[in-house]
């Protein structure tokens, strides 16, 4: 840590792994509710627990992205951060509306929730991921515009690199199109289609930038490779994330009453949308190929690499899978889009998030480059479980999917919904014991910031 | 990559494709926009739609089905849930009967919510879902099963 100021990114990563915690416990919770359907009925039916799972997931990550951010800027600026004061109040007002939300979830049946938070006012809830409470997402809005300011005002007085510029190019654009939430015609076709300018343009858009500037960031530290190599990588990577990305929103609008010249535009430019995953393995490994200093911190250059190849996997090679249209016909809205959506947020911003955590925390909390031996080892133990669970569940959820496909909507003689999911059960008992290994592995990660004592105890 | 290539053309490239091709996704949303009034059939979207919508969403259905194949994969589709269960004959009647039938209570088997809809707002589902299954949706789902 070179500024006082980074210090703010601290709650920030802790916040964001409580939120993780949770995020899995429900994950589990709904796994068991696809074999035991019962499970928990009435008290947490599974619209609320996937609510509470989606939700927590989106929250912590933005904890992350922000305290990553709040982390980078001033190194990056080399100048401290215009208010950690600010931070520290945005964090604490952030961190108590999504506590209230959850709770809210929780506590009260979803449609007393609407008429308490006043969504007849402005209609925003019921729709998948935006279910916040319209004055929720007021706050995010207003959470968003002071860390905007915040960070904008570093950058304004301190060094300008590319990785700063990208990373405030992609948390701008986060806000600008979480304005499309506010957007909610009574006609569902045009609902549908603008939905997805905040879905699909966050996550395999802007949010990509985010991912890449905290990649070559946490490379330049981690491999001592030249910044302007790796911010030219940077530049050609996001280069095709858009280019493609943008009309690879088209694989959105095959089946949703858009019209049929998407079929076309769509199954192109998302059949190209690996290109800039495949870039970013190649990318990261050249990069620690030629390194020019062995950094001590193993366990988040293990993290930058494997955000690499599981977002590469997840995102790409699982994204590629079920794109095209003719394929996409058959599998849309079936276990292989929740196959494809586990591993790609796992890989993409879950891991790049955990990497930060892993380079950034042993420096804030002032042990030095690693918290020790033993730490390091619990690390990449739990990046070994982590990863290859959510492997698992991939899968496992891949399997029941192809089958779901062929009973479903293949077979000469279609077996209704419910009948083709007793007829899987077999896979999503597999994926909840996958669901329990990865549990194992967040454990202990998190026991890995407990184990340092020995470093602290040892004169160095 | 060669010496030659500089980190100002990458920026360039980034810069100018992006530019680019949002430009030509504004365009395509500008034909698309226009296309839709003949595809949406949104002449008969009713105040009963409109209700139906936003029955829709405070209960959040989307939690456990899809709907035009998006949402969760926990429940059937009702996209199309109209023309399964009837259509004209009787495809409403079954959409209402079977929401105040809930939950079944079946041991191990799961369960949906009692929302306590009045009439009117069951009604309102029900035209709601009739009217998203008349939605032309490029020929999908492949079958009734959805």
């Amino acid at each position: 840590m070179v500024y006082q100021s980074q210090a703010v990114a601290k709650p920030y990563f802790i916040a964001a792994l409580g939120l993780f915690a949770g995020q899995i416990v429900f994950g589990l919770v709904m796994g068991l509710q696809y074999v035991i359907g019962d499970f928990l009925f009435p008290y947490i039916p599974f619209n609320v627990a996937r609510m509470v799972h989606t939700n927590l997931l989106i929250v912590w990550l933005l904890f992350g992205f922000m305290g990553a951010t709040y982390y980078l800027v001033p190194e990056e600026s080399e100048t401290e951060l215009y208010s950690p004061k600010l931070a520290l109040i945005l964090f604490w007002t952030f961190l108590v509306a999504g506590a209230l939300t959850i709770l809210g979830y929780l506590m009260v049946p979803y449609a007393a929730l609407a008429k308490l938070t006043g969504n007849d006012l402005l209609p925003t809830m019921g729709r998948e991921f935006l279910e916040q409470p319209t004055l929720t997402k007021a706050g995010i809005v207003v959470v968003c515009l002071g860390f905007l300011f915040n960070i904008g005002m570093t950058l304004l007085k301190g060094r300008k690199t590319a990785i700063s510029l990208i990373l405030l190019g992609g948390l701008t654009g986060l806000a600008l199109l979480f304005l499309f939430s506010f957007y909610n015609p009574t006609n569902l076709v045009l609902d549908k289609f603008f939905w997805w300018w905040v879905v699909h343009l966050w996550v395999e858009g802007v949010w990509e930038l985010i991912l890449g500037a905290i990649l070559a960031f946490l490379l330049i530290k981690v491999t001592g490779v030249d910044r302007e190599v790796i911010e030219k990588w940077l530049y050609i990577i996001i280069a095709m994330t858009l280019i493609t990305g943008i009309i690879g929103t088209g694989h959105h609008y095959f089946w949703i009453g858009t019209p049929e010249y998407w079929q076309w535009w769509g199954s192109i430019f998302s059949a190209l949308e690996p290109i800039p995953f495949f870039m970013m393995v190649v990318f990261a490994f050249n990069m620690v190929n030629r390194r020019r200093r062995n950094h001590p911190n193993k366990a988040a250059t293990l993290w930058a690499l494997g955000t690499a190849v599981m977002a590469f996997l997840g995102a790409g090679v699982w994204g590629f899978m079920h794109t095209l249209s003719p394929v996409n016909y058959y599998t849309h809205g079936t276990q292989i889009t929740a196959a494809h959506g586990h591993l790609a947020f796992f890989g993409a911003y879950v891991m790049i998030v955990l990497a930060m955590i892993s380079y950034a925390m042993p420096l804030l909390r002032g042990h030095g480059a690693t918290s020790g031996e033993r730490s390091q080892r619990l690390e990449v133990i739990s990046f070994w479980l982590m990863t290859v669970s959510m492997v698992a569940i991939t899968l496992f959820l891949t399997g029941a999917g192809i089958l779901q496909v062929f009973l479903q909507r293949m077979a000469s003689a279609p077996t209704p919904f419910m009948d083709t999911q007793s007829q899987i059960a077999l896979f999503y008992w597999l994926r909840e014991g996958a669901g329990v290994f990865f549990l194992g592995g967040l454990v202990l990660y998190l026991v890995s910031f407990f184990a340092d004592r020995e470093r602290i105890a040892a004169p160095v | 990559m060669k010496e030659k290539f500089t980190k100002t053309m990458a920026r360039n490239i980034f810069l100018g494709g992006s530019l680019f091709f949002i430009l030509l996704f504004l365009a395509l949303t500008v034909g698309t926009v226009r296309a839709l009034p003949q595809r949406d059939h949104r002449e008969n979207i009713t105040p009963a739609v409109i209700l139906g919508k936003k029955i829709w969403e405070v209960n959040n259905c989307i939690g456990c089905h899809t709907l035009l194949g998006e949402g969760a994969y926990f429940a059937p589709e009702l996209g199309n849930v109209y023309t399964r269960r009837g259509g004209a004959n009787g495809g409403k009647e079954f959409i209402k009967g079977w929401i105040q039938s809930m939950p079944s209570g079946v041991k191990g088997r799961r369960q949906m919510p009692n929302f306590k809809l009045s009439e009117q707002e069951l009604d309102a589902v029900a035209e709601f879902l009739k009217w998203t299954s008349e939605i032309n949706s490029a020929k999908w789902p492949p079958n009734i099963e959805g």
